[in-house]
């Protein structure tokens, strides 16, 4: 028998349930490539232990027939996600040590469905960043390299660790969290499919909160059934998070196959920016006429308030970011300095200690965005900025079914490239944000290589909550691309 | 807008974040330059848009106001104050506020 870390989460699940491989062989395989992959730095923690005895568990569960989706299937988790008796950092010096007294709605649903815990994964810090270098971790380095060169690689962020770990092969599928591109990015730089779900369909009970009214949680896998197979587990109601929507999830993976034959695909005019490689532009043709032989119809589109996103982003997020990090004081959990004479300095002195420069950069723009004299100027104009991009989606997807644009701008960037800027950075995710800001759903699904051999993926867009479309979509697409390049694996 | 080394300062300390004096002027810098390209939001017509705070279209929702079963129910202060980095008889342990 093959080695069953080279099966997809869709063909372990099945030969799982056919008994072909039982879930400790397959644990104990990833378990194995993560133990010879600490070149790339991806897992923070790994609970090898308890990975056993969950795999053990399952594997009775399956002897006797039973077990839900994921029975038995290993997963790595996104250190967001507050996981019980588990450390859980966020990527922060100011959280290491914490350990949650309980367990996240996402994961206890994944480990009610049967998943196994492989270990958590590394970060950008609070999921800042687009490079996974501003975790307190140290950099995850992308298992891909530009065809004869050996530069070490970002592998995108803020969900680095789980992009490079899925791309590696360490594990089928792993947790992410998308705040203005975190998870399609990523995705987008590693080859692996990324998904962020509609804001509401997945619980954020349990989920570090970075910015509370763009966070979603979504998976990243090696293919498009696998994230299919994935979000149905993750996705749900949950009277814990208020913003959660109580609507029945659907079967996505029965959305797999199904024609986009008369379906109306939107190609934003906006999205073709000035200084982008050409090949991202050519993949993106590339991908309007995939989808026009399966029968779609292409439809050229405007969003002129594109170029606005990024800005608006950029005061909306500190400034959640600024109230929801002011819980780190010390006190109640996470790292307090050595250094005080008083609380003032306590507070003051355990940020400073626990906080890495990105950021308290965005809590300060955040603190000051929100500061009276500017908040009308600032957060008041960007939530009014949002509204209008929000009714520009709105309006465009009253046309069309779909939006197909590029993923991120460039492939790949070499660690160390884009820090000394912070704006260069942030200019990642100009094609991913604005479905954050007017809370859609949208992917990313690996189409092409470009000349230095390095991925380059497509993003979908869809309406709120249909998922289904976009899964039907996005396999067009992947079968139309055949994208099955994988990284040689150096870090061995 | 170009923000200043006091105003660093004076944000600094509403943040509750020390930042040494040498950071400051940096600082002011880093900060300057991403203010100064959000700037561009002043091109883009608001008269009369309401501002969004969030894109669910919902009510928040109610609940019985009764204790809650679970993590988010009461009657469990040990794990309240498990990962406190000082406790005392599951009380947070700060230093002396008032004198």
């Amino acid at each position: 028998m093959s080695d069953p870390a080279d099966l997809s989460l869709g063909d372990l699940r099945d030969a799982l349930k056919s008994r072909s491989v039982s879930s400790l062989e397959a644990t104990d395989a990833c378990l194995e490539r993560i133990a010879k992959a600490g070149a790339l730095n991806a897992f923070v923690t790994l609970t090898a232990e308890r990975a056993r005895e969950m795999a053990k568990a399952s594997d009775e569960k399956l002897a006797n027939g039973e077990g839900g989706p994921l029975e038995g299937v290993p997963l790595g988790i996104k250190d967001l996600f507050c996981t019980e008796g588990v450390q859980t950092t966020a990527g922060s010096n100011i959280l290491r040590g914490f350990t949650p007294t309980y367990e996240s709605t996402v994961t206890s649903q994944l480990w009610c469905d049967g998943a196994v815990m492989l270990g958590k994964l590394n970060m950008d810090e609070f999921a800042m960043g687009s490079s996974n270098e501003t975790s307190y971790f140290g950099p995850v380095i992308n298992p891909w390299r530009k065809k004869g060169g050996n530069a070490r690689l970002a592998p995108g962020g803020s969900s680095g660790g789980s992009s490079a770990a899925v791309a590696a092969a360490l594990c089928p599928g792993a947790t992410a969290t998308d705040t203005g591109g975190s998870i399609r990015q990523p995705a987008s730089l590693t080859g692996t499919v990324g998904v962020k779900p509609t804001y509401g369909r997945v619980s954020r009970w349990g989920i570090v909160a970075f910015a509370s009214s763009l966070d979603q949680a979504g998976p990243i896998t090696r293919n498009v059934r696998d994230a299919a197979i994935m979000l149905r587990s993750m996705a749900g109601h949950d009277a814990k998070d208020s913003t959660s929507i109580d609507r029945p999830v659907p079967d996505y993976e029965a959305a797999l196959g199904k024609s986009v034959k008369g379906l109306k695909i939107g190609v934003p005019k906006e999205y073709r920016l000035e200084g982008m490689p050409a090949e991202i532009e050519q993949l993106w043709s590339k991908g309007a006429e995939w989808m026009r032989e399966a029968g779609a119809e292409i439809v050229e589109i405007s969003l002129p308030l594109t170029k606005y996103a990024l800005p608006v982003y950029y005061i909306v997020a500190p400034a959640e970011a600024s109230s929801n990090l002011a819980r780190y004081d010390g006190v109640k959990y996470g790292h307090r300095t050595k250094d005080y004479n008083d609380i003032l300095s306590m507070y003051e002195n355990t940020r400073a200690e626990g906080f890495g420069d990105e950021v308290k950069r965005r809590i300060l723009i955040g603190t000051y965005v929100l500061s009276a004299g500017y908040y009308d100027a600032y957060y008041l104009r960007a939530q009014k900025v949002r509204k209008r991009i929000f009714d520009e989606f709105t309006e465009a997807f009253s046309k069309v079914d779909l939006i197909l644009t590029p993923s991120a701008p460039s492939a790949a960037f070499a660690i160390g490239e884009k820090m000394s800027d912070p704006v260069q950075m942030y200019l990642n995710d100009v094609f991913t944000v604005t479905a954050n800001l007017a809370g859609l759903p949208g992917a990313s699904v690996p189409a092409g290589l470009d000349k230095d051999g390095l991925p380059l993926g497509l993003q979908l867009l869809a309406k709120p909550f249909d998922e289904e479309t976009m899964f039907s979509g996005m396999h067009v697409l992947e079968q139309a691309a055949g994208f099955n390049a994988k990284p040689d694996a150096w870090w061995t | 807008m170009s923000i200043d080394k006091d105003t660093v300062r004076r944000v600094a300390h509403l943040a509750r974040i020390a930042e040494p004096e040498e950071r400051l002027a940096p600082l002011a810098d880093e900060l300057s330059g991403i203010l100064g390209w959000i700037e561009q939001l002043n091109e883009v017509d608001i008269e009369g848009v309401d501002a969004m705070a969030s894109t669910v279209d919902v009510i928040l929702p109610m609940r019985e106001d009764v204790l809650q079963d679970g993590p988010t129910g009461g009657g469990q202060p040990d794990k309240v104050t498990a990962n406190a980095p000082k406790s005392d008889d599951n009380f947070f342990v700060v230093p002396k506020v008032v004198e």
